[in-house]
């Protein structure tokens, strides 16, 4: 599904991926995980098509096709979906108004027609549901005033709301408390299938613990230096990041 | 001849044709006499600094079109706010068309200025309000000078009109060029309450310029709420002069929305003659081109304990120019005031200008008053959130700006006004908003 060969990204003129491999397949479920100011965040605003990051070399092949021209609202239309780290509030938009527009924006790009009324509003309640979120909040202006964990749950609705084959949940854990983790956990569970994959971007294992990983990666200095089952998330979390830092520093 | 010889010349031959009254016939000549001297205003002036009206004086305008042929309601029906029911005041290069509208005189008058001017039975409330609220700059003067049609509107008291009153000035342009100098007069009663929505709008593309006065009384506990929609065409410029009177405790809202037109300005003056007052000034510009849209604003607190808002958002684009440029006047008496002032701009091209200058002149020392201003681009991460969501950037940038512009919406009262100030919006700036409001 994403394969990504020897990704050199940088930001102005600082770089900061500095040549990163990874190749998740449909069913699976990558961790990455990584020290603050590995590369994490900007892999994942990489991938999604963010416009500041320019890669220098290597590239993210997504369901056979290279992505690196396309625009973010392209590579979203193609099944990529990017919870954010800090949603961004969009004062004026209302959460629903916002889905409407989104799914139907990418149903005119895949030639689709709009999505009925009727269909939209047994989708937003099917989900919302599944997010426990409270009908009243889905007319709130987006993110505008939500609480850390609301705009978390929100994030989680929305990638329920687009069925993307391949989610990326950036530090989706931080600011949640431990029911919120639970009911994000198990959404994202909910919608895990055969078909789609999920990448989680965190800086703890406690996420982990409910969305279980099949492959841990850590990041460090821009490069993947380290691979393992969801053991190594546990080991990480015991021992935190010094050895594998000195690992990679004798080398 | 300029325009100005031109206005002053043919001021005689005007006042033969027009029913004299011996008070209006005062007025009017001081008025000229004002215009005669001053002129018409230049950059020099600082209340003109960043608007020239150079470029629309240079016609050789006709000041009395002649008529032109009736316009059929359903050619029309799309400049007026026609899904609800209400009164109609209408006219046609200057003159009434009785066929496009729909007068009232049953319990209150919704009827024209030429019969107010005239009629003995009106002749007290025009002794005791016509040209009582407009100042004595030159552009109201020549308005004045030349006053003659245009809305009587007078509301007794503890009324609550509950269809709105649409005031709608069509030019067709029969002449190369047409000058129209309408003038409106609304008085409303002691705990009345009335919805008024104003439009000029130009059906030719010859050059149209409309030096227009509006004088309103909002006498005790009245409520007006006034609403501009400014989309003309691109060769029909505005000079829109409105003055408004307060008594105590009464509210009055005026929301401006300029989309179009070549170069409108905006003379808006709220003067509060009473205590616990509220003035809501708010308004949306979003032009592009070489369109210019200017707002000079005046709230003169002039008693304690009142309030005022004012809230004005802009999106420019091209070689666009906008000017904000609003005083706040509390005076000595006038403790305890709440003055509240914002002016947020969003500049969509590197070529388009905003002058922004807020101004305040605070005599009293117990009041709250604040004011701010921000020119900025369009958020970047907002946008990259949007289109990683699926919505391309045109529609993002469309979603961003009808958000930016969103809470001057929330003020309006009238649900279909709301609804076709969103639709312009979104063809102004080429989206489908993608949902229904």
């Amino acid at each position: 599904m994403l394969k990504i060969e020897n990704l050199h990204a940088r930001v102005e003129d600082k770089a900061i991926l500095r040549g990163i491999n990874l190749e998740v397949k449909p069913g699976e479920v990558h961790a990455i995980m990584g020290p603050n100011g590995s590369g994490k965040s900007t892999l994942s605003s990489v991938i999604a098509g963010k416009e500041e990051y320019e890669v220098t070399d290597g590239s993210i092949i997504f369901e056979g096709e290279d992505i690196d021209e396309l625009a973010a609202e392209e590579r979203a239309h193609k099944g990529i979906f990017l919870s954010f780290q800090y949603p961004v509030e969009i004062p004026g938009v209302s959460v629903t108004n916002f889905m409407k527009t989104a799914i139907n924006e990418t149903r005119k790009a895949q030639g689709l027609e709009e999505m009925p009324a009727k269909d939209m509003l047994k989708l937003i309640r099917e989900k919302s549901e599944l997010l426990e979120i409270d009908r009243k909040f889905l007319s709130r202006s987006l993110n505008e005033g939500f609480s850390g964990g609301e705009k978390k749950r929100n994030e989680i609705f929305q990638m329920a709301m687009l069925d993307p084959k391949l989610a990326i949940l950036d530090e989706t854990d931080s600011g949640l408390d431990i029911d919120a983790l639970r009911i994000v956990a198990n959404g994202v569970n909910k919608l895990k299938s055969e078909d789609n994959a999920v990448v989680v971007i965190t800086h703890y294992q406690r996420l982990l613990d409910y969305i279980v990983p099949d492959f841990v990666h850590v990041l460090y200095n821009g490069r993947i230096v380290k691979s393992g089952g969801k053991e190594l998330a546990h080991e990480l979390e015991e021992k935190g990041y010094d050895w594998i830092k000195e690992e990679v520093n004798a080398k | 001849m300029d325009l100005k010889d031109k206005l002053v010349s043919s001021f005689l031959a005007f006042e033969n044709r027009v029913d004299n009254d011996a008070y209006v016939h005062d007025v009017r000549s001081d008025a000229i006499k004002i215009f005669e001297e001053n002129g018409f205003p230049s950059k020099k002036e600082e209340a003109w600094k960043y608007t020239s009206l150079n470029s629309v004086l240079k016609h050789d305008y006709s000041l009395f079109p002649k008529r032109e042929e009736a316009l059929d309601y359903r050619d029309v029906k799309k400049y007026f706010i026609h899904e609800i029911d209400s009164y109609k005041i209408v006219f046609i290069d200057g003159k009434y068309s009785s066929h496009l509208s729909q007068t009232t005189h049953d319990g209150m008058d919704v009827c024209l200025m030429s019969a107010a001017l005239s009629k003995p039975k009106y002749r007290l409330v025009i002794e005791n309000y016509f040209n009582k609220a407009a100042s004595k700059d030159s552009l109201t003067s020549l308005n004045t000078a030349f006053s003659n049609e245009g809305a009587f509107i007078h509301i007794p008291k503890n009324k609550l009109v509950e269809k709105p009153i649409q005031i709608v000035h069509f030019s067709t342009g029969s002449e190369a060029a047409t000058m129209l100098q309408p003038r409106n007069l609304i008085v409303v009663d002691e705990n009345s309450h009335v919805q008024i929505i104003e439009r000029h709008q130009s059906l030719t593309d010859n050059p149209v310029l409309t030096n227009s006065v509006t004088e309103i009384f909002a006498n005790k506990r009245a409520i007006v709420d006034y609403y501009k929609i400014q989309n003309d065409n691109l060769n029909a410029s505005l000079i829109d002069n409105t003055f408004i009177n307060q008594k105590r405790e009464s509210h009055a809202s005026v929301h401006t929305f300029s989309f179009g037109g070549k170069l409108t300005r905006n003379n808006l003056n709220f003067f509060q003659n009473g205590e616990r007052i509220d003035s809501t000034l708010k308004g949306v510009t979003i032009i592009g081109d070489k369109q210019h849209v200017d707002h000079n604003t005046l709230v003169h607190h002039i008693e304690p304990n009142c309030e005022s808002h004012q809230d004005y958002k802009g999106i420019f684009d091209d070689n666009a120019v906008g000017v904000f440029n609003g005083k706040v006047v509390v005076e000595k008496e006038a403790q305890k005031t709440n003055a509240f002032q914002a002016n947020n701009n969003i500049l969509i091209s590197d070529k388009a200008t905003i002058n922004t200058k807020p101004q305040l002149e605070i005599f009293a020392d117990d009041v709250k008053c604040s004011h701010g201003c921000t020119i900025g681009q369009l958020d970047e991460s907002a946008m990259f959130y949007m289109r990683s969501r699926g919505i391309p950037e045109k529609e993002a940038k469309g979603l961003l700006m009808y958000a930016f512009s969103n809470n001057v919406l929330s003020s309006v009262k009238i649900p279909e006004i709301k609804q076709r100030i969103t639709k312009l919006i979104a063809n102004k700036l080429g989206v489908n908003i993608g949902f229904d409001l």
